[in-house]
């Protein structure tokens, strides 16, 4: 689920090293609309519906945050 | 807040749009983001076309224009208006009021009120409820309700955070005096969260001066000066999707009605992934929620509400009566919804600004 992870988010931002970043949001490799189309990918990928409450930065700091994320979606 | 009326009733709806459209592919050219990452948010977004006022047109030109083509087409009487309130966020003049800009262009009568209210993408419901409270009095018959803003004044052309999202536009509502209509409404504010959507420069606080002019690198890539308007689109996501689901279970609660009962939702139109997202939330069918605003026309802030009445709802608002369920979320921060029946309608129509 990882590697799938980094891929979308490469997709999403390919400029960005997120393989070694510490904090996607802090290090401005995310933003907030980032963040809205990394919601559909997620969603389309993993079969899951994100709850609108959930779609805050702290979920999106790190590969194991946006995995905290898919496993409370499903 | 919780308030009930059963004193009047909306009785007619003109919807103002600026006659220029651009197109979101046209926008692009004027952000510092990859092609590519611009085009996946145009398809999650909704983005598409949106109407914008040219150079120097102001809000009370936009209503102007509507309230001469209701009286041409004999739709409305100039002098059956007691009452005009004027909801925007970008008014013609600090002072006087838009309301009195409006009365004397054209030429209403002295025995009325005039009343600006600064309110945004909550302000059709704000201005209905303040419009419904002048209708308790016997010399109040008849309100007209204005909302408009030509807010893409306001935002840089260079920011994506928001200028992709905005439209201008103008409604008037005829509100007049009835018994019998049940009315449920319900807001909530809160001032402490005001800056997540925010015009820095322009009042008395920090006047604009050429330093509050200057264009500058948000630091996401986003420009714009303090005299534009800046939105945290995070902050305000989660705003819509924590405080709006419990306010429409609220309002469903105070009025006793159910989903089934409710003919179709109105609400703001932010972008359509948040209304999808509310939907969902809300467990209701997002055929039920018109969201395709964002994508014809822009969120044109406080006429977002009649845009869905006048162009989504028109056909059913014309031809029968059923029940709505209204609601508004956006500066201040404010949240407001209301239940009432609506139709037929006397009008309920678009134009366009030339």
């Amino acid at each position: 689920m990882k590697d799938q992870i980094l891929t979308i988010l490469q997709d999403t931002r390919p400029e960005s090293d997120f393989a070694n970043s510490e904090n996607f949001i802090a290090e401005s490799l995310l933003d907030s609309f980032d963040m809205v189309v990394l919601i559909g990918e997620l969603e389309e990928q993993f079969n899951i519906s994100i709850d609108g409450a959930d779609v805050v930065p702290e979920n999106f700091v790190s590969v194991e945050a946006i995995i905290r994320l898919i496993d409370s979606s499903r | 807040m919780r308030l009930k009326f059963d004193n009047g009733k909306l009785s007619g709806l003109l919807l103002v749009l600026p006659g220029h459209e651009q197109s979101f592919l046209d926008d692009m050219k004027n952000f510092e983001f990859p092609e590519s990452r611009s085009l996946k948010l145009m398809k999650v977004m909704g983005y598409d076309k949106h109407r914008l006022v040219k150079n120097d047109v102001c809000s009370s030109d936009l209503v102007i224009h509507g309230f001469r083509h209701l009286f041409s087409s004999t739709k409305l009487d100039k002098d059956s208006i007691d009452a005009l309130i004027v909801v925007t966020q970008s008014p013609d003049y600090f002072m006087p009021s838009t309301s009195s800009v409006i009365q004397g262009e054209l030429d209403l009568k002295r025995d009325m009120l005039c009343l600006d209210i600064s309110q945004g993408c909550a302000g059709f419901i704000i201005g209905f409820i303040q419009a419904l409270s002048l209708l308790s009095q016997d010399c109040i018959r008849r309100v007209a309700l204005v909302n408009v803003d030509v807010m893409s004044r306001k935002v840089n052309p260079r920011d994506r955070n928001s200028y992709p999202l905005i439209g201008d536009a103008a409604s008037i509502a005829i509100i007049d005096q009835s018994s019998g209509t049940e009315i449920w409404a319900n807001l909530k504010m809160d001032g402490a969260r005001r800056e997540a959507l925010m015009i820095p420069a322009g009042g008395m606080r920090l006047p604009s001066s050429p330093e509050t002019a200057k264009v500058e690198d948000s630091g996401d890539g986003n420009f714009r000066s303090k005299d534009d308007l800046r939105m945290d689109g995070s902050a305000v996501f989660n705003f819509v999707q924590t405080e709006v689901p419990p306010l429409i279970a609220d309002i469903m609660d105070f009025s006793k009605k159910s989903d089934s009962d409710i003919r179709a939702y109105a609400f703001h139109q932010p972008n359509k992934f948040m209304l999808e997202k509310l939907a969902d939330k809300l467990g209701i069918a997002r055929e039920k929620v018109p969201m395709d605003v964002v994508e014809r026309f822009g969120n044109n802030s406080g006429v977002t509400i009649p845009t869905v009445l006048a162009t989504n709802l028109s056909s059913n608002l014309l031809a029968s009566q059923g029940l709505y369920c209204l609601a508004g979320f956006g500066v201040g921060l404010t949240w407001a919804s209301m239940i009432m029946p609506i139709g037929p309608l006397e009008f309920c129509e678009q134009i366009d600004y030339p």
